[in-house]
């Protein structure tokens, strides 16, 4: 038996810690939503659909401009002390996730009005030529691939870092996992492609989106068992964290509204949408993006809740 | 190289928190929180039961995930004595060291930035001990220089069985305690 009193009664630190609200998951969420984004809107523009079809790579840009202000105005409204935010650009410390990702995030937003302004349609291109000049050299084969991987490096480092900054807090150990940026890249890269498959007009391309999306629904539940099993194998108290999600308290809400409804069932049902099984929905990309919301408050959640003996 | 560390007899430790009062004082600390404070262990099976009592605080580790991912630089080394410290006007509340620290040793002050244990360094700078050591009435807390080998505190670290809380956490933390 060991029982442990202490004096201590710091607020958001005991019982358990509890720093993080609502703020830091739903930045991860739309952060991870629009690495996701870019990522796919690189890959079609490198393949040089824009031009063939009235491609989601349009409204993608656009879209990540609101949500990843949308999300960094959370994470503004998480710090504590908001007028010194600035201190961020006045430094750059490499052995700090949060600080490649504050750098990162200006790197965002230039490259997706790029995007936004080489994919404007011709009609609002030809209204203002200055517009339209620059959407010309932006079309251009070679800065079109440019543009492309300037998309998929960004919305790379960007979903990765999201997972990165948790797994570097050495400090709770169900954060202590390898797998946590990988996952939390391919959960945004699920998340945009169902995002994505949602607004999509052209038939071929809803097809292609729902295809990659089941694709990253398939990793991403790979890359949770290999989460859940290196936790459990890494020693006593990184699986005792495990065990938050396998059977402790945080076990419905992880394996209902993120394995059960964020992944596998809309997984089950876009397998069958691809197979032409049953008719187009979008109740099942719907699931995929609320599943991704799920994955950021479980994960933040239950991480601060684990603690090394 | 100075490198402060701490060694506390838990064979006289008492629970008294003068340490805890002494620290409120000295820092300001405001209320509602602390930083330092007592915790109780007790281990074992009746009638065989172990009440191991500690002085807690910042470990001021060698390995300081605190310092490490802080965005701004505000968590730092200090270069005197190598305690970590928070610089409040670089500090831009972000609370990730506060979520890094395995000890829970440190608080956002209402002021918004994150606060802990100092080791008084403006004492210690003066050459007068940490508050919480000066009014321990056991005298059981020990300060001093880590890598002087005939400092008080590494003769007690290298001559007495010890322990660290929560050493597989990795952090190499400077607090020792004395069994």
């Amino acid at each position: 038996m060991l029982e442990l009193l202490s004096t201590r009664h710091n607020p958001m630190i005991d019982p358990a810690l509890h720093v993080w609200g609502w703020e830091v998951p739903v930045y991860l969420f739309l952060g991870g939503w629009v690495a996701g984004a870019m990522v796919l809107s690189g890959w079609l523009l490198r393949r040089g659909l824009v031009e063939e079809r009235p491609s989601v790579v349009r409204a993608l840009p656009w879209i990540g401009l609101v949500l990843i202000s949308l999300g960094m105005g959370a994470l503004f409204l998480d710090l504590e002390h908001r007028l010194y935010v600035w201190r961020m650009y006045t430094t750059f410390q490499p052995t700090s996730p949060m600080s490649w990702g504050g750098w990162i995030l200006l790197g965002v937003y230039p490259v997706l009005a790029l995007t936004g302004v080489a994919t404007v349609p011709a009609a609002l291109a030809d209204a203002w030529a200055p517009l339209g000049a620059l959407a010309r050299r932006l079309r251009a084969p070679a800065a079109r691939d440019l543009l492309g991987l300037a998309n998929i490096a960004i919305g790379v480092g960007l979903g990765v870092y999201t997972g990165i900054l948790l797994s570097s807090l050495g400090a709770r150990p169900l954060w202590a996992s390898g797998a946590l940026g990988p996952l939390f890249l391919v959960s945004g890269l699920s998340t945009g492609a169902a995002f994505a498959h949602l607004i999509a007009r052209d038939p071929g391309e809803q097809s292609t989106l729902l295809r990659s999306d089941n694709l990253f629904l398939v990793t991403e539940l790979a890359l949770i068992a290999l989460f859940l099993i290196g936790l459990s194998s890494a020693g006593a108290a990184p699986a005792q964290a495990a065990g938050l999600l396998l059977g402790g308290p945080y076990t419905a809400a992880f394996w209902v509204l993120v394995v059960g409804l964020g992944i596998a069932l809309p997984l089950a049902i876009q397998s069958l949408m691809a197979a032409g099984r049953v008719g187009h929905t979008r109740v099942a990309p719907l699931l995929v993006i609320g599943g991704g919301l799920a994955l950021r408050f479980v994960i933040v959640a239950a991480g601060q809740f684990s603690a090394w003996p | 190289m100075t490198r402060f560390g701490m060694a506390i007899d838990t064979a006289k430790c008492v629970g008294c928190m003068d340490c805890v009062v002494a620290c409120k004082t000295e820092n300001d600390v405001p209320d509602g929180h602390c930083r330092d404070w007592i915790a109780q262990r007790v281990e074992g099976r009746l009638p065989d039961l172990r009440l191991t009592i500690t002085s807690e605080r910042c470990n001021h580790c060698d390995r300081p995930p605190c310092v490490t991912c802080c965005p701004t630089g505000a968590s730092h080394v200090h270069e005197y004595g190598r305690v970590v410290l928070v610089d409040h006007d670089k500090c831009i509340g972000c609370k990730a060291c506060v979520a890094s620290c395995p000890y829970g040793a440190r608080f956002m002050h209402p002021e918004g930035y994150a606060d802990k244990c100092t080791f008084c360094i403006h004492r210690v700078e003066q050459g007068l001990q940490p508050a919480c050591v000066e009014v321990c009435p056991t005298r059981c807390m020990t300060f001093g220089d880590l890598d002087d080998p005939h400092s008080e505190v590494s003769r007690l670290v290298a001559g007495r069985r010890h322990f660290v809380l929560k050493p597989d956490a990795g952090t190499q933390p400077r607090i020792f305690y004395l069994e």
